[in-house]
């Protein structure tokens, strides 16, 4: 499964090491991956297992120590502000905390014009824009009527992460990277946001990269996972094959310690 | 923005500190319109005059006068005398004029005086008298005899002969109206070493002194806000070359750059808005650190990594999506500035490092002035007490402000 | 049957905003907690669970206030006491309260024994240090916590370890209730789990007597209490065991939180999650009438006229809602 879809995102030996000499930290590993195109990807791990830090890299918003990354089969190369920019066209990101993630001076208008700038360069009459806007906001159930004018500190913590996905739509990037976008807000609005992240993939065809510390949500939602653990990946396959049948400890670890509905929770292994 | 404005003026600190403020500005800006004589012309000849209304004693001489039947005879001239020369009075009686302490129980609420021009004999001798004492009690005696005996005042004027001829006879049933007095002056705060009137220099000096405040901290405020910004936001070498920069300043002290400067250009180049600027140029260092480190934990923020994912151009991205943040804290620092700036004003002035200027004054070299001429030990309250009020009261609204902003925008330091 | 530990009878409480509005986050909310039993709440947020919390401890201060209503616990009504007598009296002997931050509660300068002598000071003036280092030890022992951390700084402690080091301490008078307010969402999962390991051991133990747990997490509130109850718009809208809450929920709201379960178990995947629409009502001008009906599939114009009765069914099961459990069943069957 996936094997015979077109390459989107591949590493080879990406390492990335903070510090210098005694204070030398490794946070990511040596690690190879393989992101196909119109997938979703899991990366679980905990807290402090190095997953932000690869979501960093993969943005290229922090450099690699050693390693290549490969995009779309060619070498990445982002070494000028304008392959940046080239590249960033490429790939996006939605971050874990909706409340941070806005200029909280900006209204929403602000936020979506911005977007659809940034795909399409020259002059679009606002009657189009409006219908893009409007579009992007009907494909998160959001009216944009409403949000019109309203600053995003005004709306709850799922309407402002279901904007971000609204943002996302509109750039219609090849990757998406969900970086734990579902861990501030509460369980409700959390089951909304996977649907809508499940709809970008058959809908949109985006290949989307979903960090959690969730290995339920992981389940629910990925094709493909990868297991982190301190800077490295200890397992990795379907989603199927990775969750229901685990062949890592870390990994069998992770699952007994989410609480379960269907079987008994042994909270006796801790 | 509406809603932060309606917000930082429902702070009852920031209110007050602000009418206190905003008042005295007001009334430097009004009051030459009503006073306009010059600020430094030297009013009286001679220093430090006491607050209050003079008239000129040839002008009340010829205004029309009165009879009043209040003389000093009619009156009571005990109430003519102070608290200490009547002690004096009493203890001189008891001690060698023989008189028991009885009489002068009796004699405290009148005849006082009487008993006195009866008992007093400067002959006497006084044991135990220091000669300074014995003379003081001997001019007192001489005031007294004055201020009793009711004798007409001749004012006289010489004819072509060279004799006097009496124009005029003032006795003590006679007075005459201020209102009547053609030429009188009110000096509500005395005036100065110099003689200048205290009241129309102080709020001159108030007006230049919130001048140079007000561009110290702007020019503070600019240079700690710019490179802190760049400092936070680049980091790195740029960082690392700033940062040192920043030490460097704080470690000189700002009248030891004012030394040299005044030595470069000269005594007279060294005018008001230049010792402001320097006084600027010398205290932007910590705005500039604040700056930065606030810009730093805002440049890992989630809003400027999308930001950056967006393709924004790095000035775009300081000024949109940094700058608001700060944007807060820097208007607390910049009040804080001017509040600085006006006490090292004062400060630099006090050690004769002031403005060079003999144009203008400034709230410091009225301090200098007072201190040079020992007002203090002249009893001089009006020549340092006004200024001292004056810049406290600059200080206290400035930071009633500061404060009310710091609730306004940290509510958590609310109640 | 056993003793009643916490009573509660139409608590009503507000807050108030920054722009001087009135939020009525907790608008008549009744509940009985047994001794030896847990309770737990669920809703989303907004919805009024942590000022219940708040509510409960009878300890008001701005922006809170107290508006009507009984707090009982063990015989003893709180509801009318100064905030200086519930302080004294109540906080740490009778009720505990365990909010998602409590783990920046300590102060990194001084060992966790202190702490715990503050607590027992408070409580018994003329403890002897042995004996509160004996009490303290026992107890950290029985709880699953190393003996070392008595004499570490809170700055030494992991995250996990901090949370777990608070609940210790502020369940050292072992209290007849306690109140924990997402105890474990601020923690990963691993530590979470040595959390609500620690607070059943809690219960097993006696150390308290009854306990009331507030979070969003179904799956969790599923495995750690005796009951659920579901809280909308500051109502109390179903409650039941914590089994026929999740498998056989009947308030259609619940019925749509149950849907948002997510767990690593065969089938999840394939479920189709089932989300509720639209945003829970704003609480400074509550409806009228059923206040889920806007954003109910099911609502009927009677739903938004009148006040809706509790029904409460023989086997102890609560819920608001006009349809009957024949009437519901049918509908859930027939999608």
């Amino acid at each position: 499964m996936g094997d015979n879809r077109a390459e989107c995102l591949r590493g080879k030996g990406v390492t990335k090491v903070f510090g210098m000499g005694n204070k030398k930290t490794v946070a990511v590993d040596h690690v190879d991956f393989d992101f196909r195109e119109g997938e979703i990807v899991s990366i679980v791990g905990e807290s402090g297992s190095g997953k932000t830090t690869l979501s960093k890299m993969l943005l290229g918003l922090t450099g690699v120590t050693e390693g290549e990354i490969f995009f779309q089969g060619r070498r990445r190369d982002i070494g000028s502000t304008k392959k940046k920019r080239e590249y960033w066209k490429g790939i996006q990101a939605i971050f874990q905390d909706p409340f941070s993630s806005y200029n909280m001076f900006g209204k929403i208008d602000t936020v979506l014009l911005d977007c659809i700038r940034m795909r399409h360069k020259g002059k679009l009459p606002y009657e189009e824009k409006f219908k893009m806007m409007e579009e992007a906001c009907r494909f998160v159930n959001l009216e944009f009527k409403e949000l019109t004018n309203k600053y995003p500190f005004e709306l709850s913590g799922g309407q402002m992460q279901r904007l971000m996905i609204a943002r996302i739509f509109l750039l219609k990037p090849k990757i998406l990277l969900a970086d734990e976008p579902t861990s501030m807000i509460d369980a409700c609005s959390r089951s909304t946001i996977l649907d809508m992240l499940l709809k970008l993939r058959d809908e949109v065809k985006m290949t989307v990269i979903f960090i959690t510390h969730d290995i339920g949500l992981a389940y629910y939602i990925s094709d493909k996972v990868y297991i982190m653990e301190r800077g490295r990946f200890v397992e990795s396959g379907s989603a199927q094959d990775c969750i229901l049948h685990p062949k890592a400890a870390y990994t069998r670890r992770l699952i007994s310690d989410v609480p379960k509905i269907y079987e008994e929770w042994d909270l006796s292994t801790v | 923005m509406k809603h932060t404005l309606k917000n930082i003026f429902h702070s009852p600190k920031f209110v007050a500190g602000f009418v206190i403020f905003c008042g005295m500005l007001l009334f430097t800006v009004l009051y030459p319109l009503f006073v306009t004589a010059d600020p430094l012309e030297m009013v009286g000849q001679g220093n430090f005059f006491k607050p209050g209304t003079y008239v000129s004693v040839k002008d009340s001489v010829n205004a029309p006068s009165y009879r009043l039947n209040i003389t000093v005879k009619d009156g009571n001239p005990d109430s003519l005398l102070t608290d200490a020369y009547k002690a004096d009075m009493q203890d001189w009686l008891v001690r060698f004029g023989g008189v028991s302490e009885e009489e002068i129980q009796a004699a405290a609420d009148g005849g006082l005086v009487e008993l006195w021009l009866e008992k007093y004999d400067a002959q006497t001798a006084q044991e135990g008298l220091l000669a300074t004492k014995k003379r003081q009690i001997a001019r007192m005696d001489g005031e007294i005899r004055n201020l009793a005996e009711d004798v007409d005042l001749i004012l006289a004027k010489e004819n072509e002969n060279g004799e006097l001829e009496e124009t005029a006879t003032v006795n003590s049933g006679q007075y005459i109206n201020v209102k009547d007095v053609v030429n009188q002056r009110t000096l509500l705060l005395g005036t100065d070493n110099f003689g200048r009137d205290v009241m129309t220099e102080l709020v001159q000096a108030t007006g230049t002194s919130l001048r140079i405040g007000l561009i110290a901290g702007v020019v503070a405020t600019l240079i700690g806000l710019t490179l802190g910004l760049v400092s936070g936001y680049v980091g790195g070498a740029v960082d690392d070359f700033i940062m040192f920069i920043a030490n460097l300043f704080t470690v000189i002290p700002s009248f030891v750059m004012l030394i040299l400067i005044t030595y470069s250009i000269g005594q007279a180049a060294r005018g008001v808005t230049l010792i402001a600027v320097v006084i600027g140029f010398t205290s932007w260092t910590w705005t500039c650190r604040s700056v930065r480190s606030q810009v730093i934990s805002l440049r890992n923020r989630d809003h400027v990594n999308l930001s950056r994912l967006s393709g924004h151009s790095m000035p775009r991205i300081v000024l949109t999506d940094i700058l608001p943040y700060v944007a807060s804290y820097v208007v607390m620092a910049l009040i804080l500035q001017i509040s600085s700036g006006i006490l090292a004003e004062a400060q630099l002035s006090m050690l004769g490092l002031g403005p060079s200027t003999t144009s203008t004054a400034t709230l410091g070299q009225m301090m200098n002035w007072a201190t040079m001429y020992a007002a203090h030990l002249n009893g001089a309250w009006w020549a340092y007490f006004p200024v001292v009020f004056v810049i406290a009261m600059i200080s206290f609204s400035l930071s009633l402000m500061n404060m009310g902003l710091d609730q306004v925008f940290n509510p958590t330091l609310r109640d | 049957m056993g003793k009643v530990m916490l009573a509660v009878k139409n608590l009503k409480t507000k807050y108030v905003t920054r722009l001087q509005e009135d939020v009525y986050a907790v608008d008549g909310v009744s509940l009985q907690i047994e001794e030896g039993k847990s309770l737990g709440v669920a809703g989303e947020s907004g919805c009024g669970k942590s000022t219940l919390a708040l509510s409960l401890m009878g300890y008001y201060f701005p922006p809170l206030s107290y508006i009507g209503g009984d707090i009982v616990i063990d015989g003893k009504n709180i509801s009318g006491m100064k905030p200086d007598e519930v302080r004294k009296n109540i906080l740490g002997r009778e009720i505990a309260y365990i909010p998602q931050a409590a783990m920046n509660a300590l102060n990194p300068t001084r060992k966790v024994i202190r702490f715990i002598e503050d607590v027992l000071h408070a409580h018994d003036p003329k403890m002897a240090k042995k004996d509160i280092y004996d009490l303290a030890r026992e107890r950290f022992g029985v709880l699953g916590l190393p003996e070392e951390v008595l004499e570490k700084y809170a700055v030494e402690l992991s995250g996990g370890m901090k949370q777990r080091t608070v609940i210790a301490i502020s369940t050292i008078l072992s209290p007849k209730v306690l109140i924990a307010d997402e105890p474990s969402s601020a923690l990963d999962v691993t530590s979470q789990k040595m959390v609500i390991r620690m607070m059943r051991d809690l219960m097993e133990k006696g150390y308290i007597r009854s306990m009331l747990f507030i979070t969003h997490e179904l799956p969790l509130l599923y495995n750690v209490t005796d009951d659920i109850m579901v809280m909308y718009a500051g109502q109390i809208i179903e409650r039941g065991t914590a089994k026929e809450m999740v498998f056989d929920p009947l308030h259609p709201y619940t019925k749509g939180l149950m849907g948002s379960i997510i767990v690593p178990e065969e089938g999840v995947r394939e479920t189709k999650l089932a989300a509720i629409p639209g945003t829970p009502p704003n609480l400074k001008h509550p409806p009228s009438g059923c206040r889920f009906a806007s954003r109910c599939k099911y609502a009927a114009p009677a739903c938004m006229g009148m006040e809706i009765p509790d029904i409460e069914m023989p086997n102890g099961r609560m819920y608001r809602c006009l349809m009957s459990e024949r009437k519901i069943r049918e509908v859930y069957q027939n999608g």
